[in-house]
């Protein structure tokens, strides 16, 4: 067994007492459940904040507003290209600016025009193409030309079917009795299936995950071994 | 449920009021004692992952596909395997890639396994493979990649400027790889099939979570990807197609026998349910 360093154990007891501390709350909730819950909390929210810093404030708009700023000052390039470049930059920083006027009750309607904006943007870049992979490209998958081999043919046909009925079930602007009836409670036998499926996935993703921490304490026992060895 | 707010009606009522923390110790004593004694049950590979590995396998040395990985420490157990695999199959064929990590917690998961399997095969970084790293809003980032690689990454994860790096040399959008394979624990799924596949009509796979695998069927029925590695199933399968058991397979063992257990556990619960109600008629 490769020599194993003190620090590389030390890590991984704090890992396996956090794993612990998170399993003992199937037992009951307890003070080594929540100071492991309220860590995770409090490094997950300071990890956001300093990568949005870096990441975001900095990268996105700090840098290329003093980069502009430097190059509209340095003489020899085109004074109104450098400046609209530095314009470009001052824009977002006064969006975003404005956004915090929701603290202030007198002002507040101001932020609805930053906001506007980045939904206006949002739904402009998404919403052509989220009809175009969610719902266009779905229905073209549900219109099968029926043939081939028998099985495929009954395949498709679940297919047509399952959508049809399923569809049924969410339309209320009819009685759900006689043929709409029997076609909304096949859908709701179809959405049933569906939602086993999904039940059967979810066991086997939770299974998985508690698989890869006994896997995790068992290395960190191993790491000991390997320490005192 | 408390027992005592319950009547006991004999074994049927008594089974039903069980408390829960028995189920969990069962769960737990059946997935521990594999792990330490694994069997070796068979896996069968499903022809969504076995696009997947055909669709690598026919590309020659020297092409470029794209890996993204998106995931983080709390579904690395899933994916992580799944993403070693794919690596090994690239990395072993003589395949070039190109990572992203546009998860934020997983950055450094994700550059550890880059390195970790490209050091297997003697993978040398920069000629054989290149890590973007993390930029926020991934909508956006993948947009832009869509446009040039250089648009949101004009340095990799390490500093160097992209133009520096002689596997970046002509390469410039997803047009330049043969294809994107998405591993991704979040609903950043969705911005791959929008943007990189609708958007830029780049062949798109992907390997998801378990617990979104059902979710994403629907898009391989209507060809918007050509492949699916659903959990740690779909990594152990492409581990067996490999000819590499790893963490995966190893695990179908455990898999099998707790669904097993449920799947007994299910039964008893219901029939528990039924055989109480009748006695209260």
């Amino acid at each position: 067994m490769e020599q194993v360093s003190l620090g590389t154990v030390l890590w991984y007891t704090l890992g396996a007492y956090l794993t612990l501390s998170i399993f003992s709350f199937l037992y009951k909730d307890n003070p080594f459940y929540r100071l492991a819950e309220h860590l995770i909390v409090g490094l997950s929210a300071g990890y956001w904040i300093a990568v949005l810093y870096h990441q975001s404030l900095v990268a996105l708009w700090l840098e290329p507003l003093t980069n502009g700023f430097k190059a509209l000052v340095t003489p020899g390039g085109s004074f109104m290209s450098e400046f609209g470049r530095f314009f470009l930059s001052v824009i977002p920083g006064i969006g975003g600016l404005i956004m915090f006027t929701r603290f202030f009750s007198k002002i507040s309607w101001l932020s609805r025009w930053p906001i506007a904006f980045y939904l206006a943007i949002s739904a402009g870049v998404a919403l052509p193409l989220y009809l175009q992979s969610f719902t266009v490209e779905q229905m073209r998958a549900s219109m099968i030309p029926l043939g081939g081999s028998i099985s495929a043919v009954l395949k498709d046909l679940i297919v047509i079917i399952g959508t049809i009925c399923g569809l049924t079930y969410f339309y209320f602007s009819m009685e759900h009795k006689g043929i709409v009836g029997g076609m909304a409670r096949f859908g709701v036998w179809i959405l049933m299936i569906g939602f086993g499926s999904t039940f059967g996935y979810t066991v086997m993703s939770r299974i998985s995950l508690l698989i890869g921490r006994f896997r995790f304490l068992i290395d960190w026992v191993n790491q000991i071994a390997g320490y005192l060895k | 449920m408390n027992q005592q707010q319950m009547p006991s009606e004999g074994f049927w009522s008594r089974l039903i009021n069980i408390d829960r923390r028995w189920i969990y110790l069962v769960i737990g004593i059946v997935v521990f004692i594999p792990i330490l004694f694994p069997i070796g049950l068979p896996v069968q590979v499903t022809k969504e992952v076995q696009n997947v590995y055909d669709r690598i396998d026919s590309l020659k040395a020297g092409s470029i596909i794209m890996i993204p990985m998106e995931y983080d420490p709390a579904t690395m157990a899933e994916l992580q395997p799944m993403a070693y695999a794919i690596l090994r199959h690239c990395f072993s064929k003589g395949i070039k890639v190109i990572s992203t990590a546009l998860q934020i917690e997983g950055v450094t998961i994700i550059k550890n396994d880059l390195e970790l399997i490209a050091a297997e095969y003697g993978r040398k970084y920069g000629e054989d493979y290149v890590f973007l790293g993390y930029k926020p809003y991934p909508g956006i980032v993948i947009l832009n990649m869509g446009e040039d690689f250089r648009k949101p990454f004009p340095r990799d994860y390490y500093g160097n400027l992209l133009d520096s790096l002689p596997m970046m040399a002509g390469v410039y959008n997803y047009s330049s790889c043969a294809m994107i394979v998405n591993i991704n624990a979040t609903s950043g799924v969705d911005y791959w099939i929008n943007y990189a596949h609708t958007r830029y009509g780049a062949p798109l796979a992907i390997g998801v979570t378990a617990v979104m695998a059902t979710d994403y069927y629907a898009f391989l029925s209507s060809n918007q990807i050509f492949g699916l590695i659903g959990g740690l199933k779909g990594a152990a399968e492409y581990e067996k197609l490999i000819n590499h058991p790893g963490l995966a397979m190893r695990a179908m063992d455990v898999q099998s026998i707790a669904h097993s257990v449920i799947v007994i556990f299910i039964i008893v619960g219901n029939i528990a349910y039924f055989s109480s109600r009748k006695k209260k008629g």
